[in-house]
């Protein structure tokens, strides 16, 4: 697949303050690049066609997407019930605490469950990148 | 000794503690925040658990420790509601936004937007949201530190004590810089969770730590009604103090998306060494935010049970339910504590949203707009900074004294994150996730949340007898049009080849933490 060229429309700004300035100029074909250059350069583009890399983008919104749905409904859930079903939700459970409470307690469990299985998901892509990176020698 | 034995005596010698230990801090960052990477990300060598306290410290305002224990206080479940919402929200910060801004940007949120789009507009566009979000959530705390500081030391008036609070956070900024204020977090947040842990406690003590009579103590609070008549309800009953179900929605909205926009939580994460610290720094903050909101239960419903909403409101009112219940449960000492905490927490909000304010205006607007990302002389961009917390210290204390004590400071924190959640959420979201996203379309969004967002608030209920805009918080209006007006301009616009290829680069970048800023060395 042949690289769109790289158009800029903005000034030209070599800056030092900015990781990213846009006013870099095309990237130099690789006979125009001074040794220092080569070892800074990043295959950005071969990473993002590798197939592994593909894969755990993959993997990565395999979790995010439902997890962001899932607690995205079930938040929103609570003001919905409270605010249009009160009396329901006003009925005791255990002494005094009734559903409102519980429910609204247990967004927080919810929150803390989400959080531990994303840092364990995470931990997994971390070892993929590791993996990924060091057949790019990085 | 006069002065010792007044309970604002007391409270006067833990505040003068607090500011001392603060100083001495900012004395020792002072001396190592030279150069940008040190003065506006710390180094980057803040480890995990202690951004997450820094994050924790930065994110229990007054408004959460003060505002919500009052809320609860006074109405009830409502109030627990806002507690729910603090917490969620950050799921959002986890899930969507925090690796990738810590793997692509630099100092600031709209780093992550310039690195594939037309960066002076899109800088000029998210230093201002930047600016607004702080300034707005900026004077809600100082508006808070004057009341409070008023009430709990006699002979200090609220303008004193705003100037007071204001001139202490700008020594921190700009002598400490990141690393000051990031310490000043850190010790905030341990006194805010032991302070709320001991009160928690004491109320529990009143109950024989008997969960099922504290909950009962809950069904029969007695309170005076506007009418002079006594009425008896049951505070863990919902809709006591939200009548309108959809406020409640648009609150919800404005919290959970919010968070993920406010620029000094955001700001957080360019202090840590990589992406896998940012994480394990949310989930840190996540347990000490979601224990701290779980413990309002305890301190919010108790100061309705044991004091009930007569005695708040005759004492200093809802802002002052948790210290006046510390007096009672734990005598003059243990109010004094729990006021020096209140006011550290103030202090300490203040000093990050200053951090994030100059630095916003230094590195976005100074360097990268009206120089076009050159630095002409080495340290500009840090002298810059330090000048801009003067600014934006002075910005805040005359607008905080100009609104008074009275002005209801709620509306202006929901506002900060109403404009976070419309403005600048939709745009860090698209430039994450959509390859297409360009230059015109994040600048109309930027603009279209800002703008909609205050709009809307300026004619709601708070501001209007008959209002335009029926919510009292304008999310679930202003977070739609800002997503919309980023979409349909960006589609509108011309496509810019730049923007599109650079995508795989951010991807790239955002998800292996290659070519990320790296700590500083020593």
């Amino acid at each position: 697949m042949p690289d769109i060229p790289r158009q800029d429309l903005t000034p030209e700004s070599a800056s030092p303050t900015d990781i990213a300035p846009l006013g870099r100029g095309p990237e130099k074909p690789p006979h125009e690049r001074t040794a220092e250059e080569e070892a800074g350069a990043v295959p950005w583009m071969a990473i993002a066609h590798d197939a592994e890399f593909k894969a755990l983008l993959v993997a990565k919104a395999k979790f995010v997407v439902p997890a962001t749905v899932f607690f995205v409904v079930y938040y929103f859930s609570l003001p919905v019930m409270v605010g249009w079903f009160p009396e329901l939700m006003s009925r005791e459970v255990w002494g005094a605490v009734n559903w409102a409470y519980l429910f609204a307690l247990s967004q927080f469990f919810m929150a803390w469950i989400i959080a531990f299985l994303y840092v364990a998901a995470a931990a997994g892509w971390d070892r993929r990148v590791t993996s990924i990176l060091g057949r790019f020698g990085r | 000794m006069l002065a010792l034995a007044l309970p604002g005596g007391v409270a006067l010698w833990m505040f003068l503690a607090f500011v001392a230990a603060t100083l001495v801090i900012t004395y020792f960052s002072a001396r190592k925040s030279s150069g940008s990477s040190a003065y506006f990300a710390a180094g980057r060598r803040i480890t995990g658990w202690q951004n997450g306290l820094a994050v924790a410290g930065d994110y229990m305002s007054a408004a959460s420790f003060l505002g919500i224990a009052g809320m609860i206080a006074t109405n009830g479940y409502d109030g627990f509601m806002y507690s729910v919402g603090f917490l969620v929200a950050y799921l959002t910060v986890l899930l969507v936004v925090a690796e990738p801004l810590r793997n692509a940007g630099k100092y600031t949120m709209a780093d992550i937007l310039a690195y594939r789009l037309s960066p002076r507009p899109v800088r000029a566009m998210a230093s201002l949201s930047t600016l607004t979000v702080s300034i707005f959530y900026m004077i809600a705390q100082m508006v808070g530190a004057g009341t409070l500081v008023r009430q709990l030391i006699p002979g200090v008036s609220y303008e004193v004590a705003v100037v007071g609070v204001g001139i202490l956070m700008v020594i921190y900024v700009v002598f400490g810089g990141m690393l000051a204020t990031t310490w000043v977090q850190i010790i905030k947040a341990v006194l805010l969770m032991s302070g709320s842990f001991l009160l928690s406690a004491l109320v529990m003590a009143k109950f024989d730590f008997d969960a099922g009579k504290f909950f009962a103590s809950l069904t029969a609070i007695q309170s005076t009604a506007t009418d002079g008549t006594t009425v008896t309800r049951n505070f863990l009953t919902p809709g006591l103090l939200f009548k309108e179900p959809w406020d409640q929605v648009s609150l919800g909205m404005a919290l959970v998306f919010g968070t993920a926009g406010l620029p000094h939580i955001l700001i957080r994460f360019y202090t840590v060494p990589d992406a896998k610290t940012a994480r394990a720094s949310v989930v840190w903050a996540m347990i000490l935010i979601g224990l701290f909101y779980i413990m309002t239960t305890f301190f919010g419903f108790g100061a309705a049970s044991l004091l009930g909403p007569d005695h708040i409101a005759a004492h200093g009112g809802t802002n002052m339910a948790a210290p006046e219940l510390s007096r009672i449960l734990g005598g003059e000492i243990f109010f004094a504590f729990i006021s020096a905490v209140a006011f550290a927490t103030i202090l300490a909000v203040v000093a990050g949203l200053t951090i994030s304010a100059s630095t916003s205006f230094a590195h976005d607007f100074f360097s990268n707009v009206l120089l076009h990302g050159k630095e002409h002389r080495p340290g500009a961009e840090v002298r810059v900074a330090r000048i801009t917390a003067f600014v934006v210290g002075a910005l805040a204390i005359v607008i905080a004294i100009l609104l008074g004590p009275k002005v209801n400071v709620a509306f202006l924190v929901g506002l900060a994150f109403a404009v976070a959640a419309s403005a600048n959420l939709p745009v860090i979201v698209l430039s994450i996730f959509w390859k297409r996203f360009n230059t015109a379309g994040a600048v109309a969004g930027l603009a279209a949340g800002l703008v909609s967002s205050i709009a809307l608030i300026a004619v709601s209920p708070d501001f209007m007898a008959s209002p335009l805009f029926p919510l009292k918080n304008p999310a679930i209006a202003s977070i739609p049009i800002g997503f919309a007006a980023a979409v349909i301009a960006t589609l509108l616009g011309p496509r810019e080849p730049m923007a599109e290829s650079t995508f795989a680069e951010l991807q790239v970048r955002g998800n292996t933490g290659l070519g990320a800023e790296k700590a500083s060395a020593h």
